[in-house]
């Protein structure tokens, strides 16, 4: 299976005014430092890791909403740049993005089918006949009935909401949809909604997914292939049961270890100590060192690569976790 | 016998909407025995926060509250604004979700902390400075001394969460109402806080309700679950009972759509539907439309919360033994 994204060493650094106030000496953040991976055509892979990690400016990089310091994008075999010509207007038919409230992500005053319509519109896709007759169908897709089609936004629920924004992704046949937390913003009862429907159209329309949560337990439902970030890098990445259940990066062990569930009710966890530190002063040697409970002198100086273990996932630690499951350590 | 802590009776709320009156919540009855930890469920809307808010008069002159609402057996209705100040911070604390709007931004949180150790017990200056010293290092702040010195904004969320958690143990309360305290942080600093919380709760013996959407983090920290809907009480529970044995069929589908880490991966079995709009509910039982087990019955009538076992309240027609059910059908 070849993959239909590559991504290869890609960063972004900014320039932010440093201590000293207005006079302070420009500094580095490294939002996002050196992230590679691949997504074969029809997989998921979830991108994980708390505020800051950079998952949302690798998604925009990815899409080439963002021009990049470095590294390369290859989408379905063709390179992706930052230059708004016809090529990468074209590429944006094909690449899609799904954002966490629908709300804002909407017009609030189109009425649903108007907006669903509107990118084949862009396109210059088919007649107006044939826009409406798609829009219905896509509506069906993800589980609109047609009385929606002269509704607007504020007359939906949130999970309506977030099917009208699927919909207006998916009305251009998108090969990569990039969703960055989808169902964050809606309630326990309808998030199990939204999964299953991504799930359901991932199947029925063959869709490439990277998905961006913050949320573990949603990525573990719809991923292949998890990747975890820690301050503008990948830390660990692989098959989401062996990395949710035998973590090897430290940083890991501690997300997963952190994560309430009904399932681990009474349970000790080891909590991690701390906040993460600032992108722009990120510590020496392996960035995550200073929370780190198996660090060593070597930690402090030398910065881990993403390697491989044994089991084929990759992990940028020098002194990974090998086989121990995390919960029942803990 | 002596008179739980908190006791809530037949709240009832209703908001003036477009010239009308919209119930938000449809008689609320809920104790809170000293010392033990509540936690309160349901999705938005569902009357989780608004029942603490009207319990501690909190909300807007306009809406309009009925019930009672009693602190050690003495009702709190009568008490003027002074007196229910009185109540408010020293025996019942409360915390939200944003801790960094919570706190003042242009004041230094150790002034806002010494402000509450000042108002609630009277120290001088120097005393409640020294006191909220103290605070900042049982909320385990790294480098108190420094800190103390320091506005919100130069701090990090789950460190302002621990100061808004200083600033509510100021008045040494009996009781800790937590409104989804760990929403806005990312999960390796809500394990900190909640573990935070666990322990103030076993030092100081205070009762905590944690109001939440996420059943995780209540079956993480509380003895005791109750589960709103629609503006009711639908379920209540003892944590373990609640989790392995749900008896209400909305409780049962909320664990059935959550997504675990562990055990086997399986398809989430979703909650048709949606959550009524709280000025069209439907007749009878507002879960009925969505419920998988709903009988003739459920759609005309409305279920009251009735023990099911010792320590458990349901209010579900199918949950009750045969004979009611024969009358309900």
């Amino acid at each position: 299976m070849s993959a239909l994204l590559e991504v290869e060493g890609l960063v972004k650094h900014y320039l932010v005014r440093g201590g000293g106030g207005l006079f302070g000496a420009p500094v580095v953040l490294k939002a996002v430092d050196g992230v590679s991976f691949s997504i074969p055509a029809g997989r998921t892979l979830g991108l994980v890791g708390e505020s800051g990690c950079g998952k949302s400016t690798t998604a925009r990089l990815v899409l080439g909403t963002l021009a990049r310091d470095d590294g390369k994008v290859v989408f379905d075999g063709e390179p992706v740049g930052a230059v708004r010509d016809a090529r990468w207007r074209a590429q944006r038919r094909t690449m899609q993005m799904v954002y966490q409230d629908p709300l804002s992500a909407l017009d609030r005053r189109l009425t649903v089918g108007k907006q669903v319509m509107e990118p084949a519109l862009i396109h210059g896709l088919g007649t107006a006949a044939e826009r409406r007759q798609k829009a219905l169908s896509i509506m069906d897709a993800v589980g609109l009935s047609s009385r929606f089609f002269d509704r607007y936004p504020h007359e939906l629920s949130g999970g309506q909401r977030q099917r009208v924004v699927l919909a207006r992704a998916l009305i251009l046949s998108p090969k990569l949809l990039v969703c960055d937390e989808p169902i964050s913003a809606l309630d326990v009862s309808i998030q199990a909604q939204v999964i299953n429907l991504l799930l359901d159209l991932q199947d029925q329309f063959s869709l490439t997914y990277l998905f961006i949560s913050h949320d573990l337990k949603v990525v573990r439902q719809v991923a292949h292939e998890v990747a975890v970030m820690y301050l503008g890098r990948i830390v660990e990445r692989g098959d989401p049961e062996a990395l949710f259940h035998a973590p090897a990066h430290p940083y890991t062990r501690a997300l997963v270890g952190a994560i309430p569930t009904p399932l681990t009710r009474g349970r000790a966890r080891a909590s991690l100590q701390g906040d993460p530190p600032s992108p722009i002063n990120t510590p020496p040697g392996c960035a995550f060192h200073p929370r780190c409970p198996r660090a060593e002198a070597r930690c402090r100086s030398e910065a881990p690569l993403l390697r491989p273990l044994d089991d084929g996932r990759f992990a940028a630690c020098h002194f990974p976790v090998l086989s121990t499951p995390a919960r029942e350590a803990a | 016998m002596t008179s739980p802590l908190v006791e809530l009776k037949d709240l009832t709320v209703d908001f003036p909407v477009g010239g009308n009156w919209v119930r938000a919540l449809h008689g609320v009855s809920l104790t809170i025995r000293r010392g033990e930890a509540l936690g309160l469920v349901g999705e938005s809307g569902s009357g989780k926060s608004v029942t603490w808010l009207a319990a501690t008069k909190l909300l807007p002159a306009k809406a309009r509250i009925a019930g009672e609402v009693l602190l050690d057996g003495r009702p709190i209705q009568g008490l003027t604004r002074d007196q229910m100040a009185g109540v408010r911070g020293k025996r019942v604390a409360l915390i939200f979700q944003d801790p960094t709007s919570s706190l003042n931004p242009v004041h230094r949180v150790g002034t806002q902390i010494a402000e509450a150790v000042r108002l609630h017990r009277g120290f001088d200056a120097a005393a409640a400075r020294a006191e909220a010293r103290r605070l900042l290092d049982r909320v385990h702040i790294p480098s108190a001394a420094r800190r103390i010195d320091d506005y919100p904004h130069e701090l990090s969320g789950g460190t302002n969460q621990r100061v808004m958690i200083a600033v509510a143990l100021a008045g040494e309360p009996d009781l800790l109402v937590a409104d989804e305290p760990t929403t806005a942080l990312d999960v390796t600093i809500q394990a900190q806080i909640l573990d935070l919380l666990a322990e103030m709760r076993r030092e100081t013996g205070m009762a905590l309700v944690l109001i939440s959407h996420d059943l995780g983090i209540v079956a993480d920290i509380t003895d005791r679950v109750a589960v709103m809907y629609a503006g009711r009480i639908v379920e209540e529970a003892p944590v373990d009972a609640l989790f392995d044995d749900p008896r209400h069929p909305y409780t049962q589908g909320l664990l059935a759509a959550l997504p675990d880490v562990g055990g086997p991966r399986r398809r989430l079995t979703a909650i048709h539907g949606q959550v009524p709009n709280p000025a069209a509910l439907p007749p009878g039982c507002s879960f009925a439309p969505r419920c998988p087990a709903a009988i003739a019955g459920c759609v005309t009538a409305i279920p009251s919360l009735d023990a099911v076992a010792a320590d458990r309240r349901t209010a579900c027609f199918r949950a009750r033994p045969a004979t009611s059910l024969e009358i309900a059908a």
